[in-house]
């Protein structure tokens, strides 16, 4: 396990996304209304990439014609398949036990902080005066 | 955890002598439908601009049932120019699918306007030809992993086997193209110059689920919802095919005709054909016509598709059912650039065999498709 | 023989009856006048169906046909219940109320076939029960017939054929639902159709064997309606059986509709669990036809894919010429599964069968 800086603040929007690799392993960073989430980046059903998933809200119902429609933003969809998950947990909506998404770490870091190490920031010219993405993989 | 491990053949993708893939089912997508401008009669190019396509429902879509995904394509299929629909670009389908999947034969199926379906039979022979055509000019001759599918208008079955005709002696098509919701059932003999056509030319009739026969979707009246279209609608209108073709006598009257059946899944089929060979047994007199019993024809006669592949919770009832119909029997289709498609190298459940992976991927489509 | 054990009928419970309705004339008996005339005056014309042509193969056992056994409560008895020991049989009468396109006279004939199997079945022998012909051209009518029948104990099911107009999970027929919850009522989807428009979706098919066929398919159609619509979550203690459709056709089905639910869950969010699930909880078949081969091992594999065990209810579909005999399961059950089959799962689909 390593911490690597993956992004300045900027430029993931609320509701944006970035994929990366690390490592070699594929990851999105998901900001969801200024918080971070970072995700493995295939979908464990059949190996979809949720890099261009529609993200969307939560769906749920205590009856038949009853939608109640919360948590806009916070569900990732497979583009394939269209299995929803949760971009908080990585959790599948249908299967949330034995489908899941890889869940890393997300720290917001001053670039003051991340100047002496021991991080890993092969893209990035980390400046002092910055807020970065740090993701623990 | 996935509930399917890759299957042992995934690591022949990575071997030097990766498997090359037979897919039974593409589908190129026209940019706009001015690229079928060039390919047809001004009059028709007309007619369309001024009424619009009238089929056997109420609206000038294709579709009877909103979508789960735009134009039921995968989300990461649309060109990111912008330029078109997905499957319009064999650019992006060559990067996307083709060249990691390694296809070596991909056999398309064009959907949407195509002219199938149409009420103004002439109008709908002009789409057909021009689209048939379009393959030609914007795949086949691009790609030649690529090959066309004959696409006929199925409900004026003189049209289509003289558009089997034109076309059918060129190496660039390889199947006859029909949708499974006829207005007829597909072995009624107003459809038989189709068979008659296409078995002179050695193509395999592909029956593809969707299309609008003027019927409910179901024998129990219309549905709600895309799922129970999707789900039952699909499954049950390809069994419709198998049904009315085998007890017809389609395959008495052509018996070196081949069908395949595409993207309604097969796990219906076993079940479909024992219950068949239950009801010949006691109807025999009313099915004179049929020399041999329905699963004998089937064995002969029809291939499937194996998209969407079938996920059952325990996948011995899948690996039961793969060889409950025949690995034989079994093509390969991705759907590309639909939502429901299947890898070649995923879609499979472990405890297939590389070699039943080779014949479903590769050797059944060979010997099925005129290449 | 009866020495072996394992393939006693005894005390079984028969799910799939057809006692047939001799004539109109029968009818009348039971109709009040301003209908009994209209028959008459109108010549109407027995309400028979192309479902079941009059002689063809299926329709009857040649031993049933040439005794006319399921045209008398006796005969039935004495060619059926009496032999095999069964403790119960569930009558089905197919007159085709269901085509009638005149919801007052489907109305009037629902009551008149109703008060026929009453009187002159249930009435004639204790081991009989039956479902309840529904006119379900009307909803209102539906479950004011509901309503009165239920009052009998003996009416066990509301009966309604595959082939509807509308597939019955949409919420217009929930009234029905709600009645035959509330009275312990069972559903049952049978084989055949109002033939109000064509029996497959590509349209009508030129042979009687493929139109039997498609009742396999009009019952995909009524369990993905029945579950998606939400029948189940409305009416939580419902039972639905679908009837003389075999029975191989539905793991399949439950494959993709699971499926698809993973990916389209947003169209139905009420449906909180595997459609699957559902079904195994709501869903019966009864076993003639079952539609399996008769390879060794087969069955067995073949009953692992259902969700359950208990979803499966016997029938002989007496009279139809499904089976020879006493062939009336297909071999390689063995005695536990068998016991539940004909006496345990019905018991517990039809919670009137054990308060009348």
């Amino acid at each position: 396990m390593a911490r690597h800086v993956v992004a300045r603040v900027d430029e993931i929007a609320p509701g944006g996304r970035k994929c990366i690799t690390v490592d070699g392993r594929g990851v999105i960073v998901f900001n969801v209304k200024g918080e971070f989430y970072a995700l493995s980046e295939t979908c464990p059903h059949k190996g979809g990439s949720l890099a261009k998933g529609i993200i969307t809200g939560l769906v749920e119902s205590d009856a038949p014609g009853d939608y109640q429609h919360t948590r806009q933003g916070e569900i990732v969809r497979c583009p394939w398949h269209q299995w929803e998950f949760d971009i908080k947990t990585g959790r599948s909506y249908c299967d949330p036990r034995r489908m899941r998404l890889m869940k890393f770490d997300v720290k917001v870091e001053h670039g003051a902080n991340l100047v002496e190490g021991p991080y890993v920031a092969e893209t990035f010219k980390v400046e002092v005066e910055d807020d970065y993405v740090v993701v623990e993989v | 955890m996935p509930l399917d491990s890759p299957p042992a053949a995934d690591s022949a993708s990575k071997s030097t002598n990766r498997l090359a893939i037979v897919d039974s089912d593409i589908h190129p997508a026209v940019k706009s439908l001015n690229c079928l401008k060039p390919h047809l009669e001004k009059k028709w190019w007309d007619h369309a601009m001024t009424y619009g396509f009238r089929r056997r429902h109420g609206s000038p879509s294709v579709e009877p049932y909103p979508k789960s995904a735009p134009l039921a394509s995968r989300r990461d299929a649309w060109p990111e120019d912008g330029s078109g629909r997905p499957g319009s670009s064999l650019e992006l389908m060559q990067k996307q699918y083709l060249d990691p999947a390694g296809v070596e034969l991909g056999v398309l199926g064009p959907l949407g306007n195509t002219g199938q379906g149409e009420l103004n039979l002439d109008l709908g022979a002009a789409f057909c030809r021009a689209t048939n055509e379009w393959q030609r000019e914007a795949w086949t001759s691009k790609d030649r992993r690529l090959k066309a599918a004959v696409v006929v208008p199925y409900e004026d079955g003189y049209a289509s086997a003289k558009e089997i005709e034109r076309v059918g002696h060129m190496k660039d098509y390889a199947q006859v193209f029909c949708l499974t919701r006829s207005s007829d059932p597909l072995g009624n003999r107003r459809y038989w110059p189709i068979y008659a056509a296409a078995q002179d030319h050695n193509l395999p009739v592909a029956f593809h689920v969707f299309g609008t026969s003027g019927h409910p979707v179901t024998g129990a009246g219309w549905p709600s919802y895309y799922i129970e279209e999707g789900a039952g609608g699909h499954s049950t209108s390809a069994q419709t095919v198998v049904t009315s073709l085998v007890m017809e006598g389609v395959f008495e009257q052509f018996p070196k005709l081949k069908v395949v059946i595409v993207e309604g899944g097969f796990g219906w089929l076993p079940p479909l054909t024992w219950r068949l060979d239950k009801i010949f047994e006691r109807n025999r007199e009313e099915l004179s016509h049929l020399k041999r019993r329905p699963s004998e024809y089937i064995k002969q006669h029809i291939w499937i598709s194996t998209q969407p592949m079938e996920e059952p919770e325990d996948r011995n009832h899948l690996l039961d059912t793969l060889r409950w119909v025949g690995h034989d029997r079994l093509l390969f289709a991705s759907d590309y650039p639909h939502w429901d498609f299947d890898d070649p190298f995923r879609a499979f459940p472990a405890g297939v065999t590389p070699e039943q992976h080779r014949a479903m991927c590769a050797e059944n489509g060979l010997n099925v498709y005129r290449v | 023989m009866t020495t072996d054990q394992t393939r006693s009928w005894a005390g079984a419970i028969d799910c799939d009856v057809h006692p047939r309705v001799p004539s109109i004339d029968v009818l009348r008996r039971y109709m009040d006048s301003y209908w009994s005339e209209t028959v008459v005056v109108r010549g109407v014309d027995e309400f028979a169906t192309i479902a079941y042509p009059k002689n063809a193969p299926l329709t009857a056992r040649p031993d049933y046909a040439q005794d006319k056994a399921d045209q008398d409560a006796g005969r039935t008895a004495k060619a059926l219940l009496d032999p095999h020991g069964f403790g119960h049989a569930i009558l089905n009468c197919l007159y085709a109320v269901q085509m009638i396109r005149d919801e007052h006279m489907a109305a009037a004939f629902a009551r008149a076939v109703n008060d026929w199997v009453r009187h002159e079945w249930l009435d004639r022998d204790p081991r009989f029960r039956a479902s309840i012909v529904v006119p379900y051209q009307s909803i209102d009518k539906a479950v004011a017939e509901v309503e009165r029948c239920a009052e009998d104990k003996r009416f066990v099911q509301a009966l309604f054929i595959a082939g509807t107009e509308e597939p019955l999970g949409k919420s217009r027929f929930w009234p029905i639902y709600e009645a035959c919850e509330r009275h312990g009522l069972t559903i049952g989807i049978h084989a055949g159709s109002s033939y109000h428009h064509a029996v497959t979706g590509s349209g009508w098919p030129s042979y009687w064997a493929e139109d039997y066929a498609a009742s396999s398919l009009a019952m995909h159609a009524q369990v993905g309606s029945l579950v998606m619509e939400g029948v189940f979550l409305k009416y939580p203690k419902l039972k639905a059986v679908m009837i003389e459709s075999g029975v191989t056709w539905l793991p399949p089905f439950l494959w993709r509709l699971n499926k698809f639910w993973r990916g389209t869950r947003m169209e139905t969010p009420w449906i909180d669990r595997l459609p699957s699930e559902i079904v195994k909880d709501h869903i019966r078949l009864t076993t003639a036809p079952f539609d399996a081969p008769d390879e060794p091992g087969m069955l067995a594999r073949i009953i692992d894919q259902l969700p359950s065990e208990d979803m499966l209810l016997f029938a002989s579909d007496f009279p139809h010429w499904q089976n020879d005999g006493d062939a009336m399961l297909p071999p390689g059950i063995d005695s536990v599964l068998r016991k539940k089959i004909l006496i345990d799962n019905p018991l517990a689909t039809y919670p009137r069968l054990t308060i009348s």
